[in-house]
């Protein structure tokens, strides 16, 4: 209920800013819909109240009298980045706008992306004019456990009316990237592993405590009271050992993979591999452990842990059955962000099928994420999220014309 | 040593031999920049050279026949500014250091010079960073295999086998500056814009003088000492160096073309994030302009406003532009897409083209060896499977000077075009401000 309330107020503000209503229908030559309903031809989107309403051929989907009728060449679901620092770490690289790395501490589980999220930064608006609709942002790699992450859409609207998961993943990197100087730790990736370890180990004993504080047969008002010794650290990584927020390990060498999938046995949690530059050297275990890959960006600099990364590595995961999303990144210098619509379609010329590219920067991160009842295809009932281009969407060329968010037209811009 | 897999590209790559019988690439469309596009046609190539490119091409009977059916074939890539080789420059001593050469950096083993190969690039503009005034001085080389001493043209597995030379011999290349906030830092550096621009008027005044006193001088004993940086200085004015300017901002724009009306050199402008609001400026003073293109706006203040429409919007007023790389900023591979990114955003296609090829290789001095295919010209071309800005075309094969040097379907060349295992041991090149970036957050 009360996110319904959220969302009525940011249509609310929308309609101010934006002539677009929230009744809008789409047209397009090609419709992609990433649902059991494929690729449709002369197909019609409907989005009633933000929320797609119908969708088919358009000889059978009549548009209700009063919709505005956006048409386009090809329409896609709105895309979703499946791992970014987009509004976290802003476009201008300047101190004031750079919080995606709190240094002060190897291990910060309590930092909130929700916290940092700035929907004004121009980065938002750059993704969003082509096409992405959806943004898994927070926390970059490079401390050991950086924060957590969220997932917001594009709208521009603040973090209150924009979030899709106040928390998605909370974030740890292994590797150099994440690795300390002198006597700071970690200095080694056996130290990683033994500090990831111990805060586990520390996790399991506050979960101890606080099922000693609040037996499982106390009363409801019980229950209720917080436990005597709250600690943000400790509920943060909780919730991680609970598996109701999955472990998302930035790895990229082979052995760190092997790492991270060591972790994941010992204490059962849910991990998600992000980077994974290596990660085809390993498809037998991803794929017995059942961990899907949120890859890094294809045109990321292949330097440093990342030097054997491959173009085709999307397509090589794909065709072993492991779920695969592509990411944006995270970058420290030029370009500011990447754009997942182009690091998709890299894959789209290195192996993977039209489809399959489109999938890994819809119905992949959308089911990766668990935010599949919302987003990342085209079926009634999910959000009104579209994007509209002029041609094939990957090909260079081509220009994004048109994106709605729940029904508001949120770009016009011809990108 | 353990021979890695880039290595034993690049032995494998040496086996090429120099071309003694003519070879017509045969049924292609071809792309010659110079003159229209031909449906299809031959490129005939002997000696390293072009002897004939068209659609009616008599092919001599002992030539070798490739046939092309359904490829493109266009000229080499000429990159106006790169950063591979695992290179350096002037050092943290001073803002200002003529002397300093790029080429004596330069590791001619890098995998850059493969993934350069693998991106259709056949000349590029290798430069120091853009961390002082003036760096040093730039080398133009092609990305030739290196030999192990047995091919007489080269001087084996050394930086000498990549350079272009001038018609003395003498390894072609121009000078490095930059202006804006890359070169402004803590002490020797200067701390403005103003105390930039002074730095560099004092170093050409005294260029000026020197060459003053060289000209003076009636017999050997009487001319000045020598001095390297001043000699490299006095190249510039004489218009023998371009200068290849770093610059952003439009007034940091504007300032490059006041110093340049006051000393005279040749220069050419790159990056030029904001070029698009001082277009017709640019195109007045004649000054061409190598652009960069890429993913996103930002990363740095200077580049918070940049657009990809640069490259329409100076077509449009007149100005001469080319494209670069900037590798390791965008990658060797993805050079085409450079452009095609910039027809995206309003460039011509032809002025795309060209971008690539002939405009670069005029702001190199070698539009009379390079750029287009031109009979009498380096055998440089590439072929690719289809059109030079889709998504979907391949580079299959890089020819230099009638030997090809990179193949698609060569398994080691490959490593190079998509990555993968053993593709890596890249050597990361120093760079201003990105150096810091990538250090602190990302480890590398």
């Amino acid at each position: 209920m009360k996110h319904v309330m959220l969302a009525s107020v940011a249509a609310l503000s929308l309609q101010l800013a934006l002539p677009a209503t929230a009744q809008v229908a789409i047209k397009a030559a090609t419709l992609h819909t990433m649902s059991p309903s494929g690729t449709i031809s002369d197909g019609v989107v409907v989005i009633t109240n933000g929320k797609i309403a119908a969708v088919g051929k358009s000889a059978e989907t009549p548009i209700p009298a009063g919709y505005t009728v956006i048409e386009g060449a090809v329409a896609t679901p709105g895309l979703i980045d499946s791992r970014g620092t987009v509004g976290v770490s802003g476009i201008l690289n300047q101190k004031q706008d750079q919080d995606q790395l709190e240094r002060s501490s190897p291990i910060q589980p309590e930092l909130r992306a929700i916290d940092a999220f700035n929907p004004a930064d121009r980065l938002v608006e750059w993704v969003r004019s082509f096409g992405v609709t959806t943004i898994h942002t927070g926390h970059a790699p490079g401390e050991l456990i950086s924060g957590q992450t969220c997932v917001v859409k594009t709208t521009g609207r603040p973090i209150e009316e924009c979030t899709v998961l106040a928390v998605a993943t909370v974030s740890a990197t292994l590797g150099p990237w994440s690795e300390k100087g002198g006597s700071a730790s970690p200095g080694t990736r056996a130290k990683q592993i033994s500090m990831l370890r111990e805060e586990l180990l520390k996790t399991q004993d506050y979960a101890k405590r606080r099922e000693r504080a609040t037996p499982a047969n106390a009363g409801d008002e019980e229950k209720d009271r917080p436990p005597a010794d709250r600690n943000l650290r400790s509920e943060a990584m909780l919730r991680v050992l609970n598996r109701e927020v999955p472990l998302l390990i930035t790895a990229n060498r082979a052995q760190d993979i092997g790492s991270a999938l060591r972790l994941a046995k010992e204490f059962n949690i849910h991990i998600i591999l992000d980077s994974g530059a290596e990660s085809y050297l390993l498809i037998d275990d991803l794929r017995a452990a059942g961990v899907p890959v949120i890859l890094h960006a294809s045109m990321a600099r292949a330097v440093g842990d990342m030097e054997n990364a491959s173009r085709e590595t999307a397509a090589t995961l794909t065709g072993a059955g492991i779920p695969v999303a592509i990411q944006s990144g995270y970058e420290s210098y030029v370009p500011k962000s990447r754009v997942v619509l182009f690091e998709a379609a890299q894959t789209a010329a290195h192996g993977m099928t039209f489809d399959q590219a489109l999938a890994a920067i819809t119905t992949a991160p959308a089911t990766i994420l668990g935010i599949a009842d919302r987003v990342g295809s085209i079926a009634v009932g999910k959000d009104g999220d579209v994007a509209i281009f002029d041609g094939d969407p990957f090909e260079y060329t081509t220009h994004c014309t048109g994106v709605v968010i729940e029904g508001r037209v949120v770009s016009d811009t011809v990108r | 040593m353990k021979p890695t897999a880039p290595f034993i590209a690049f032995l494998l790559a040496a086996a090429a031999v120099a071309q003694d019988r003519p070879i017509a690439v045969i049924n292609a469309r071809l792309i010659p920049i110079a003159g229209a596009e031909v449906p299809s046609g031959t490129l005939l190539v002997h000696k390293g050279k072009i002897i004939a490119a068209g659609a009616t091409v008599t092919i001599p009977p002992d030539a070798e026949r490739i046939d092309a059916a359904g490829k493109t074939i266009m000229p080499g890539l000429v990159d106006t500014h790169s950063h591979i080789g695992g290179i350096s420059g002037a050092d943290g001593s001073g803002p200002i250091q003529p002397s300093v050469r790029v080429y004596d950096s330069l590791n001619p083993f890098d995998p850059g010079f493969g993934r350069a190969r693998a991106g259709g690039l056949t000349a590029m503009n290798i430069m120091p960073g853009s961390g002082h005034l003036l760096s040093g001085q730039t080398v133009y080389v092609k990305p030739r295999p290196i030999s192990r001493g047995k091919d007489p043209n080269t001087a084996g597995p050394t930086i000498e086998a990549l350079f272009i030379r001038d018609a003395a011999g003498k390894p072609m290349g121009g000078i490095k500056m930059a202006n804006g906030t890359n070169s402004i830092r803590e002490a020797p550096f200067p701390g403005t814009r103003a105390k930039s621009a002074a730095l560099v008027r004092e170093n050409f005044i005294r260029a000026q003088e020197y060459k003053a006193k060289l000209a003076a001088a009636k017999k050997p004993e009487d001319a000045p000492p020598r001095d390297l940086g001043l000699e490299a200085l006095v190249e510039v004015l004489d218009g023998t160096r371009m200068v290849h300017h770093h610059t952003h901002r439009a007034d940091d724009i504007m300032t490059v073309l006041r110093l340049q009306k006051e000393f005279g050199f040749r220069v050419v402008l790159h990056h030029v994030s904001e070029a698009w609001k001082v277009a017709p400026e640019i195109a007045a003073a004649k000054v061409p302009c190598s652009v960069i293109v890429v993913d996103s706006p930002g990363g740095k203040l200077e580049a918070a406003e940049l657009s990809w429409t640069t490259c329409a919007v100076l077509e449009k007023a007149g100005a001469s532009v080319a494209i670069h790389t900037d590798d390791w900023i965008t990658d060797s591979r993805l050079f085409l897409r450079s452009a095609a990114t910039a027809v995206r955003a309003g460039f011509s296609r032809e002025g795309a083209l060209r971008s690539l090829t002939i405009e670069g290789a005029k702001m190199l001095d070698l539009a009379d060896r390079i750029g287009t295919l031109e009979a009498g010209k380096d055998a440089d071309f590439v072929i690719l499977s289809g059109d030079p800005f889709s998504l979907y075309t391949k580079v299959e094969q890089t020819w230099i000077e009638g030997v090809k040097v990179f193949d698609l379907a060569d398994p080691a060349d490959r490593l190079f075009a998509t990555g993968g295992f053993g593709a890596g041991n890249a050597v990361v090149p120093y760079m201003c401000c990105a150096e810091h970036a990538r250090g602190e957050e990302f480890g590398q």
